[in-house]
C-alpha cells in the first residue's frame, strides 16, 4: 500500500513538473505546479513528516501558487513575445543543459560519501517528543541565530522595496480620516429653500 | 542557545537593534531630515564596535554549537571591514547630501550589509554562511540601485541582483554536494569527513561550485562581468562601498570556507584559486587600458586587486593567509582615498567621471594631485609606497608556497596595470588643457580622507601600522 502510494505521489510530482514546463498556456502551468506541490506533500506525509507536508500546502499551495496565479492571470504578459528569443540561443542552452546533465552524472555515478557522514546525519529525535515539537526545539534553540537572520534578511527586502518604489507625489488626493471624521454638518452642507419654477 | 552563545554575538547583535531603532526612529520623526545625523552617528556606532572587537583578548569559541565562530581571523575582519565601512560613510555624506541622494535609509542599509558581513566571516557553518552572504548581497542590490530615476542605476541594481542570484544557487548547489558528502554543514564535520588529503569526485564537485559562488562576490575573472556595470552605474559613494567592505567580508569567507572546511585537501583547491587570481590579475589590468570612465577603471582595478589577493589564498599556507589580509587592509586605504578623490572630481557643482577631463589638474589643486599621485603610484605597486609592499607580501607568499609561475604571472600583471595607473598622472601633470578646468568640491572631509589616505601609504612603510602581527595572528587562528 505504502508502495503504491509513494509510485503514485512520484509520478504525479515529476508529471505535474514535466506539465508545468511545457504547458503553452501560463494558467494551466500554474495548475500543473499545485499538482506537483501536493504531491510532494504527499511524499513528505509518507516520511513522517507531516509539518512540513502541512507546510507545503499551505504555502506552496496556499501562497505561492495562487500568488502566481494572480499574477498570470491579473497582468498582461506576453509569454510568447518572451520566448521569441529562446530558438536563438537554445543550442547555447542545451549545451550547457547537457555539460551539467554530464557533470550530475559524473557526482552521482561514482558517488561515495564519508565515511563518517552516515554518523554525522544522524539528528535523534528525543522519543517523547512529536516531530513538529523537535522540529521548533531546532529552529528556535540551536537554529535561533538563523532564525533571526532570515528575519533581517525580510527587513532588508521589505526597506528595499519600499525605497525603490514608494514616490510621495504632490497631486494624488489622499483620503485623510481625521479631516472626514471632525467635519460637521454646518460645513459640509447649506440648507437652501428653492421655491418651485425658480433656480438657486 | 545560551546568554554565553547571545554574548559573543553582542557587536552583531548591538548592530542590528541599532539599525532597526534608527530605522524606526526616523519612520515616526522627521525621516530624510534626520540623514545626515544618522549617517554620522552610523560612522560612529562602526568605529565603536571595531575599537570593541579589536580590544577583546586573544583565544576562539564557539557559539550555537558552532554555528558561529569568534577566532582573531574574524576579529581582524571585522575590525577591518567597520572601519573601512565608516570610512565611506563619512565621505559619502557630502556627496549624497548635494545630490539629494541622502535618504535616511541609506546609512541603516549600509550597517545591515555589515551585519550580514560580520556573520560572513565569522560563520562556521554553511547555513550562517549562506544567511550571512544574502543580508549582506539583499542590502548591496537595493544600495546599487539607489539613484532610482536614473537608467543606469536601476540597470546595475537589477544586473547586480540577477546575476547574484544565479550565484548564491551555484553556492547553494555546490553546499548541497558537500553536505551530502559528509552528511554535516558545520565546517568541522565537513573537515573531519575529507580530512584524508584526497577529495571525492562529489565533494569536489561541492566545492568546485561553492567556489564559483564565493568567486563571484569577490569578483574574480571569469566571474567579474557584473563588476564594471555595477560599479559605473551605482552612485559613487556606494561604488566606494562595493569596493571596500564587501571586499574584505568576501575575501575572508572564502579564505574561511577554504581552510576550516576543506582544508585538509589543500591540494584540490589550490588550483582553482590560483587560475582565479592569475585570471583576475590579467584581465583586470588589460581591461582597464582602454577606459575613458574612471569608475569603471576602479572596477577593473578592484578585479586586479582581488587577483593579488587571491594569490596569498592559493599559497595555501598560514603566511599566504597573513599576506592576503596585509593585502586587503592595505588596499581597502588606498580605495578609500582614491574614492574621495573620485567623489570630490566636479565641474559647476555637477559630478565628473571622464578621466580625460583630468588634464592639468595639478595647476589648479596642486595639494590634491599630489595625494592622488602618492595614491596611485601605490595602488600600481611602486617601490617606495605602501601598495608596493603589499605586492610584495602575496608575490612572497606565492613563492613560498611553490606557486612561482603565479608570482612571475603577479608581476608581468602589475607592470601591465601600473600603465593606466601612470595614465592618470599624466593627465594630470602633463595633458594638454581642454574645456573647464574639474573642480575640487566637496569640503572639508573629502579633503581629509584623501590627504590621511596618502599620508598612510607614505608613513605605513615604516611599520604597515603594526598590522603584520595581527593579521600573522589572524591566520593562525585559521589555519591550523
Amino acid at each position: 500500500m505504502a508502495t503504491f502510494a509513494f509510485y503514485l505521489f512520484a509520478l504525479g510530482c515529476v508529471a505535474g513538473g514535466l506539465f508545468t514546463v511545457i504547458s503553452r498556456n501560463p494558467v494551466y502551468s500554474v495548475l500543473w505546479l499545485i499538482l506537483s506541490f501536493l504531491s510532494a506533500a504527499g511524499l513528505f506525509v509518507l516520511m513522517g513528516a507531516e509539518f512540513v507536508a502541512m507546510l507545503m500546502i499551505i504555502v506552496y499551495v496556499g501562497a505561492v501558487a495562487v500568488l502566481f496565479l494572480f499574477v498570470v492571470m491579473m497582468l498582461d504578459v506576453d509569454f510568447a513575445k518572451l520566448k521569441a528569443g529562446m530558438a536563438r540561443y537554445m543550442p547555447l542552452a542545451l549545451l550547457i543543459g547537457v555539460v551539467l546533465l554530464m557533470q550530475l552524472g559524473l557526482a552521482l555515478g561514482g558517488w561515495q560519501g564519508a565515511e563518517v557522514a552516515e554518523a554525522q546525519r544522524a539528528q535523534p529525535i528525543p522519543a517523547e517528543l512529536h516531530n513538529t515539537e523537535a522540529l521548533g526545539m531546532v529552529l528556535y534553540d540551536r537554529y535561533f541565530l538563523l532564525f533571526q537572520l532570515s528575519g533581517l534578511i525580510l527587513l532588508v527586502a521589505m526597506v528595499g522595496a519600499i525605497l525603490l518604489t514608494l514616490r510621495h507625489r504632490a497631486d494624488v488626493k489622499r483620503q485623510n480620516v481625521l479631516a472626514q471624521m471632525y467635519r460637521d454638518p454646518e460645513a459640509a452642507m447649506e440648507l437652501r429653500d428653492v421655491k418651485p419654477g425658480q433656480g438657486l | 542557545m545560551t546568554a554565553q552563545d547571545l554574548a559573543l554575538l553582542t557587536p552583531e547583535i548591538v548592530l542590528a537593534v541599532y539599525s532597526i531603532a534608527a530605522l524606526l526612529g526616523a519612520v515616526y520623526t522627521a525621516k530624510d531630515a534626520l540623514a545626515p545625523q544618522i549617517t554620522w552617528a552610523t560612522a560612529a556606532v562602526f568605529v565603536g564596535l571595531a575599537a570593541w572587537i579589536a580590544t577583546r583578548g586573544p583565544g576562539a569559541e564557539e557559539a550555537f554549537g558552532g554555528l558561529v565562530v569568534v577566532d582573531g581571523f574574524s576579529r581582524f575582519a571585522k575590525a577591518a571591514l567597520l572601519l573601512s565601512a565608516a570610512a565611506v560613510l563619512a565621505i559619502s555624506q557630502d556627496y549624497m547630501t548635494r545630490r539629494g541622494l541622502l535618504r535616511f535609509e541609506y546609512p541603516l542599509l549600509v550597517a545591515l550589509s555589515v551585519v550580514g558581513m560580520m556573520v560572513m566571516v565569522s560563520a562556521g557553518d554553511l547555513m550562517s554562511l549562506y544567511l550571512g552572504l544574502e543580508l549582506q548581497s539583499l542590502a548591496l542590490y537595493v544600495l546599487a540601485a539607489f539613484r532610482r530615476d536614473s537608467a543606469k542605476s536601476t540597470e546595475a541594481g537589477l544586473k547586480y541582483f540577477i546575476l547574484g542570484a544565479l550565484s548564491s544557487g551555484l553556492l547553494l548547489y555546490g553546499a548541497s554536494l558537500v553536505y551530502g558528502y559528509a552528511g554535516t554543514t558545520l565546517f568541522t564535520g565537513i573537515f573531519a569527513a575529507a580530512g584524508d588529503g584526497r577529495a571525492e569526485i562529489g565533494l569536489l564537485i561541492g566545492l568546485v561550485l561553492v567556489a564559483s559562488g564565493l568567486a563571484f562576490k569577490v569578483s574574480a575573472v571569469p566571474f567579474h562581468m557584473w563588476t564594471p556595470d555595477v560599479y559605473e552605474g551605482a552612485p559613487t559613494p556606494v561604488t566606494a562601498f562595493l569596493s571596500t567592505a564587501p571586499k574584505i567580508a568576501a575575501m575572508a569567507l572564502f579564505a574561511r570556507v577554504l581552510h576550516d572546511a576543506f582544508g585538509g585537501v589543500v591540494a584540490d583547491w589550490q588550483q582553482v584559486v590560483a587560475v582565479l587570481a592569475l585570471l583576475s590579475m590579467f584581465v583586470g589590468s588589460i581591461a582597464a587600458i582602454g577606459q575613458t570612465n574612471i569608475k569603471r577603471l576602479m572596477a577593473y582595478s578592484s578585479i586586479a586587486h582581488m587577483g593579488y589577493a587571491l594569490m596569498g589564498l592559493a599559497a595555501g599556507t598560514a603566511f599566504g593567509v597573513q599576506a592576503m589580509l596585509v593585502y586587503l587592509a592595505i588596499y581597502v586605504a588606498m580605495s578609500v582615498g582614491t574614492f574621495a578623490f573620485i567623489l570630490s572630481m566636479e565641474r559647476g557643482g555637477a559630478p565628473v567621471v571622464e578621466i580625460g577631463a583630468l588634464r592639468m589638474y595639478a595647476r589648479h589643486q596642486p595639494g590634491r594631485a599630489m595625494a592622488m599621485l602618492v595614491l596611485l603610484f601605490s595602488l600600481a605597486g611602486v617601490p617606495p609606497f605602501l601598495g608596493f609592499f603589499a605586492k610584495l607580501y602575496v608575490l612572497r607568499a606565492a613563492y613560498e608556497g611553490g606557486l612561482i609561475w603565479l608570482a612571475v604571472g603577479g608581476v608581468l600583471a602589475s607592470v601591465i596595470g601600473a600603465y593606466y595607473y601612470l595614465r592618470i598622472v599624466y593627465f594630470m601633470y602633463f595633458g594638454e588643457e581642454r574645456g573647464e578646468p574639474v573642480e575640487a568640491g566637496g569640503g572639508v572631509v573629502l579633503w581629509g580622507a584623501l590627504m590621511a589616505s596618502a599620508a598612510v601609504m607614505l608613513v605605513g612603510i615604516v611599520n604597515l601600522f603594526g598590522i603584520e602581527g595581527a593579521a600573522a595572528a589572524a591566520a593562525t587562528a585559521l589555519v591550523r
